[in-house]
């Protein structure tokens, strides 16, 4: 490409860990973060680890750089060779000062985080030539003219004028950008990627994917992808790497992998990944069950023209949210609402419970009408609807034990006492979500991810209400414990027969659940139908884009995929 | 690894037990050492009499009058006053009067400032904006000030021992309500935006339960903290008072920053142990609590926390406090959603 | 205290710590309109506290009563009192008070028989030298320690620091002027103990300097005589330790815990991870950030710096403010201590704005 980056000169690998063990030691002892990880990185490849949280991946990527905590102890070598080939040093071993020269100039690390990852008081040019100088003598205009060429090279534009912007000043998808342009720039063998994508919006996902995908193939740089989403995997990773528990389980070529998993855990982590098109049959299966004069049956929920806006503080502009949407839900239906961050799917579940005022067109929500209702009038119909938050590690109050998180909607609408007359039917409760009775004597901390969202449905479901709010239910949790709470939702659903609206951002989650899918985009609904329909023959050109977009966990399709996705963008 | 489940809150009701139990090192240190002078003080307070050689308000005995300036000697450990007082009586029964202070200052500010903090947080809307400004206005104004327009009025300069206590605590409390109120209202809109209360909320349990259930005991892990530093700074106020003229009569209680400012003369002359122990006391008071303050901070922000071991790597569910921050929670997709 | 960081109108100085991804697009009119926004809540604040000052002033009945109460036959007091216009109904006369307010009349002492803005005129020179002195002492001790306090976290360099901090908060004013005197003046005779100047350094400022600007230091300059200000510059040794310590205390501890917040920022993290150096990290990108918040903080500063000057002035015998208002209280004098205060309260109130707009001024996010 440029002569201002090195073609990879040898055929060594660039990362070479051998026999690496990390422990931490916690107040509750010692931790064995990861045990015995051997791994090799060729130059120009992309390796993607891939586990669960607690599985050791991301120590494993940091200890690369040096990058963890006083308190870890690290054990056998990493050893990173420079680009050119000119150097190598293990990691382990070495100084705290030679550290400094290896970070940046041998490999480079991309966050999660982009907001967090660059600093707001200064201009992301200075941060970029920060690390030139860090590693070299240039003067201010060369260094200068790095930064805006590698800028330009990562796709922001104007990069002339943009490199004395601050971090504020960019989207989500450009700081991810700038984030990558500060590792290129130090011409690195390896960038490590820890889930660089993660926070982000499917859509920008698939464009830093594609930056990715561009640094190895223009610059040679090998690339050490830490991720937990197996479509991400499919899209960009040569190699896999699969750790459980700290060790490293299963150790193939991509498409190897995908088709023959040989290590149980593996197979078991692909078989949880939801993917789109599962939930057709089933879909159908149900429609075809529904009682005749269904359709015409009075919707549990109705939107008419529903807008909500925000007012803006100190003359800002007041912010649209929800901006003329109309659905319905009927008895029994699961209609699954799709979006990305800021597309009011969340307002809407919000403005149903009654969380969110609604300050246009109408809301009619079991007989209630939502606009301009008064919380006197609406807490009886309370009783009727459930809600399941995101969030499982704030949806509890920390001071009280799962019992009597799980007995307050009994408590509250006079089916018992107090949390002790009520424990009777929380065990009931807890048993349906399948946890032990025992767990009811708990604080909140104490449970898991997937348990607390179990509980979290046990409490919704206490008083059998006739309709279910669940907000991104699962998407905090690990794909496996995801699979089991959705299988779970999708009994308690069949058996007491509630409707429900889920709130996701992720298509396939909503194909396996949903009797129908609607779509929003910034405040509006763009399209609406079964999975099929939606899923299958898109018609408005950002369910296309959406579409198109979603890494599907098989890299043969995904390559299909990302062909349809350059014609579309 | 598994995510360490965090031992933490077994031990309710004593928050600083806990934390002892949590402290390592430089804090722990730090924490005991707090502990200490603060322990010693109040032991001083509650058998000031059986320590006390002398009555406070005592200017002679069997032999005689004490005389004034009286270096120290067999007698007076710590001399005596320009007023012929016994220093070391006077610092002892200071004590006292400090711990009154200390106690209605504290008790009279925790209770308004909690409720109206409380109220104000979870309800919002016109009055939590005018109360805003007010307590924006009073907490950002000179404390001593206000306390002298305070003393004034309450006692119009000079009192009793327990006129003067009240005027002194009551002036502390005006000045730290709005302290109370900021901290507990800025918790309470925090905690308001907790799943968990909304939760509640859709439930459709009602506001005061709401309040009282899961807003005000998760807002109030604060306040051994600010407690802690509030009482120091009552300490710092009723000294200033004091040193200002407006303190309790000699007669009538032993106070600290008055016996400084009758000092205030001996100074230029070279007396030096009519001022040096009221001062001395003064400090021990203050650097005690604020020690104790300090590391519970410490141990509040995770930040600051020195742990005794590692940020558990990308499990990252450090709980330090019921309620504390949870970071993102575990590295999966949290925060992908609009915040709203 | 340092511990609340949190500013007067709720919204400003975004601070460094997890900014939530809604504020992550500060757009809009920004800096110009939060500079009037801010700006028209210097009012309400001075509105509030002169109300509570003289609502609360009055509850103890009127002020001639209070000076005079013990000294005069009733039948004379009443006179007095009604000449006055005390014995009006209360609102007609706090009526009539913001107006005199609003005209920048903050009464008349009643034992001097001065204007209140005059006694201002007159020592506010000296009040303002004893601050800005203290500042010195306060930012050269302070922030230079808190970083270094910063470096060495949770060793024992740190934990000298941090007890010396807390030696600096919990030491009376008065009490550390008092150790000063004693050791420094009484004690080794190096310093002075009490005032601005020497008398003859004070006649000769008064007989050589026209226009004399009431700041001593200034004015000793302009006689020329080397004597003087060295006097000028011994005498306020003393003072702007005692006071400033007090404030370095505060600034030590609150740019350790700002600077070891930021420390753990991903942001230096990922500067770590291009090889930036340890030094750089904290000199940069940890200290930076960390000064936003801590300028705000340091607005409020001012109050408890005044509050220390009144201490100060009285303990040195200073002859600013502070001590003239310890003056008037002792004669009872509360229409000049009412003056005083809701001036001072101005000063607050100004200067607390002046400081957030330098805090938005260096925090990027608000500036754009």
């Amino acid at each position: 490409m440029s002569e201002q980056f090195t073609k990879p000169a040898t055929t060594d690998p660039v990362v070479r860990i051998e026999d690496l063990s990390v422990t931490f030691a916690t107040d509750a002892g010692r931790v064995v973060a990861v045990q015995d990880v051997s791994l090799q990185v060729a130059a120009g490849e992309v390796l993607a680890i891939v586990g669960e949280s607690g599985s050791g991946k991301t120590v494993t990527a940091r200890s690369i750089l040096g990058l963890l905590p006083e308190t870890a102890t690290t054990r056998g070598a990493i050893l990173l060779t420079r680009k050119d080939g000119s150097s190598s040093a293990d990691v382990v071993t070495v100084k705290r000062s030679e550290l400094g020269e290896v970070r940046g100039r041998d490999a480079a690390m991309v966050f999660q985080e982009p907001s967090t990852a660059l600093n707001p008081v200064f201009p992301v040019g200075w941060q970029i030539i920060e690390g030139l100088r860090a590693h070299g003598r240039y003067t201010r205009a060369e260094a200068r003219a790095k930064a805006v060429d590698v800028l330009r090279r990562v796709g922001i534009p104007e990069p002339e004028k943009r490199i004395d912007s601050y971090p504020h000043q960019f989207s989500g998808g450009q700081k991810q950008r700038i984030v990558i342009a500060q590792a290129l720039v130090l011409d690195p063998g390896v960038i490590i990627a820890d889930e660089p994508t993660t926070a982000l919006d499917v859509t920008v996902q698939a464009e830093i994917l594609d930056l990715l995908r561009r640094c190895r193939d223009e610059f040679g740089t090998a690339i050490v992808l830490i991720t937990h989403n197996m479509g991400v995997v499919a899209d960009l990773a040569d190699r896999v790497a699969v750790m459980y528990q700290g060790q490293l389980v299963e150790q193939a070529d991509v498409r190897t992998l995908f088709a023959n998993p040989r290590d149980e855990y593996t197979k078991q982590l692909l078989g949880s990944v939801p993917r789109l098109g599962q939930g057709v049959a089933r879909t159908r299966e149900r429609a075809a069950a529904r009682p005749a004069g269904w359709t015409t049956a009075t919707p549990v929920v109705e939107a008419r023209d529903l807008r909500i806006v925000y007012p803006g503080r100190l003359r800002k502009p007041d912010f649209t949210a929800v901006d003329g949407v109309s659905f319905a839900i009927r008895p029994g239906e699961v209609l699954g609402l799709v979006g990305e961050s800021g597309s009011g799917k969340t307002t809407i579940g919000r403005a149903i419970a009654g969380l969110t005022k609604v300050t246009g067109g109408s809301l009619s929500v079991l007989g209630t009408e939502m606009n301009g209702v008064k919380e006197r009038r609406f807490r009886p119909v309370r009783e009727r609807i459930g809600f399941v938050f995101q969030d499982p590690a704030s949806s509890f109050n920390p001071l009280l034990t799962i019992a009597q998180a799980v007995a307050e909607p009994l408590v509250v609408h006079g089916r018992a006492k107090d949390a002790h007359a009520a424990r009777g039917r929380v065990d009931e409760l807890l048993e349906a979500v399948q946890l032990p009775r025992s767990f009811g004597d708990r604080f909140p901390h104490e449970l898991s991810g997937g348990q607390r969202q179990r509980a979290s449905l046990a409490r919704a479901l206490a008083l059998g209400p006739e309709l279910l709010i669940a907000d991104e239910p699962t998407s905090a949790l690990d794909v496996s414990v995801q699979a089991r709470v959705l299988e779970l939702f999708d009994e308690l659903q069949r058996e007491l027969g509630f409707a429900c609206l889920f709130i996701s951002h992720d298509l396939a989650v909503v194909d396996l659940l949903a009797d129908r899918i609607a779509v929003l985009y910034r405040g509006q609904l763009v399209e609406e139908g079964t999975g099929e329909q939606v899923l299958g023959a898109p018609q408005h050109p950002y369910t296309q884009r959406l579409l198109a977009s979603l890494p599907v966990p098989d890299p043969d399709e995904q390559a299909a995929r990302r062909a349809s996705w350059h014609q579309l963008a | 690894m598994a995510t360490p489940a965090t031992p933490v809150r077994r031990t309710r009701g004593l928050p600083v037990v806990r934390q002892l139990k949590q402290a390592v090192g430089l804090q722990r240190g730090m924490l005991i050492a707090g502990l200490v002078l603060t322990g010693i003080f109040l032991l001083t307070a509650a058998v000031a009499p059986l320590l006390a050689p002398y009555g406070y308000d005592q200017l002679r005995d069997a032999d005689g009058p004490f005389g004034a300036q009286q270096s120290p000697s067999g007698e007076h450990w710590l001399g005596t006053t320009v007023g012929g007082y016994d220093v070391l009586s006077r610092v002892i029964y200071g004590t006292r009067t400090a711990l009154a202070v200390i106690v209605v200052a504290i008790v009279l500010s925790l209770f308004i400032g909690v409720l109206i903090g409380l109220l104000s947080g979870y309800f919002g809307g016109w009055l939590d904006r005018v109360l805003v400004v007010v307590c924006d206005a009073v907490y950002a104004f000179p404390t001593l000030l206000l306390a002298i327009v305070m003393a004034i009025v309450i006692s119009g300069g000079q009192s009793s021992l327990w006129g003067g206590i009240f005027a002194a605590a009551i002036s502390i409390t005006v000045i730290y309500i709005p302290q109370y109120f900021r901290v507990i209202r800025a918790e309470t809109v925090r905690i308001k935006a907790e799943a968990y209360v909304e939760s509640a909320k859709v439930i459709g349990a009602s506001h005061w339960r709401i309040m009282t259930r899961h807003v005000l005991r998760n807002a109030t892990r604060t306040l051994p903290l600010i407690f802690t530093l509030n009482a120091s700074e009552a300490i710092l106020t009723l000294a200033g008072l004091g040193f200002l003229g407006f303190g309790i009569e000699p007669t009538s209680g032993a106070e600290w920053g008055f016996d400084l400012n009758r000092a205030l003369s001996d100074v230029t002359s070279g007396i030096w142990w009519t001022s040096i122990f009221p001062g001395a006391a003064i400090v021990w008071v203050v650097l005690g609590l604020t020690l104790v303050g300090e590391s519970l901070n410490d141990l509040a922000d995770p930040r600051l926390r020195s742990r005794r071991a590692a940020e558990a790597g990308e499990t990252g569910e450090v709980t330090v406090v019921p309620g504390g921050p949870l970071g993102a929670g575990p590295g999966g997709l949290a925060g992908i959603e609009e915040t709203r | 205290m340092s511990t609340t960081a949190t500013e007067l109108t709720g919204e400003p100085a975004v601070v460094p710590e997890a900014a939530p991804p809604s504020r992550r697009r500060r757009s809009g009119g920004g800096l110009g309109s939060y500079i009037a926004v801010r700006f028209l809540l210097i009012f309400p604040t001075i509105f509030v506290l002169v109300t509570t000052v003289f609502f609360l002033m009055r509850t103890t009945g009127d002020p001639i009563t209070a000076a005079l109460g013990g000294r005069l036959g009733p039948e004379e007091l009443a006179e007095r009192v009604a000449a006055a216009g005390y014995d009006r109904p209360l609102l007609t006369q706090y009526w009539e008070y913001l107006g005199q307010l609003v005209r920048l009349d903050f009464g008349t002492t009643l034992s001097t028989n001065q204007p209140v803005t005059e006694v201002l005129v007159d020592y506010g020179a000296a009040t303002l030298e004893l601050a800005f002195y203290a500042l010195i002492v306060a930012f050269a001790v302070g922030i230079p320690l808190g970083r270094f306090a910063a470096y060495a976290r949770d060793r024992w360099p740190d934990a000298v620091l941090r007890v010396f901090a807390i030696l600096c908060y919990a030491t009376p004013v008065f009490f550390a002027g008092m150790l000063l005197k004693l050791v420094f003046s009484s004690g080794l005779g190096w310093l002075p103990s009490n005032g601005r100047a020497s008398t003859r350094s004070e006649i000769i400022m008064q007989t050589t300097v026209d226009n004399p600007t009431g700041i001593y230091l200034i004015d000793a300059f302009k006689t020329g005589n080397g004597e003087v200000v060295r006097d000028v510059l011994e005498h306020a040794v003393l003072p702007a330790i005692a006071l400033g310590l007090l404030t370095a205390g505060v600034f030590l501890r609150l740019v350790r815990t700002n600077v070891i917040g930021t420390l753990g920022m991903g942001y230096v993290e990922a500067a770590r991870s291009r090889g930036v150096s340890e030094r750089r990290l904290l000199r940069k990108h940890a200290y930076r950030p960390a000064l936003i918040p801590i300028v705000t903080v340091i607005g409020l500063q001012v109050a408890l710096l005044l509050g220390g000057a009144v201490l100060t002035e009285t303990t040195f015998e200073w002859r600013g403010l502070g001590f003239q208002l310890s003056e008037y209280l002792q004669a009872r004098d509360f229409v000049a201590v009412q003056g005083l205060v809701v001036l001072l309260a101005v000063v607050v109130a100004v200067t607390n704005f002046v400081v957030d707009v330098l805090a938005a001024l260096i925090d990027p996010r608000v500036r754009y």
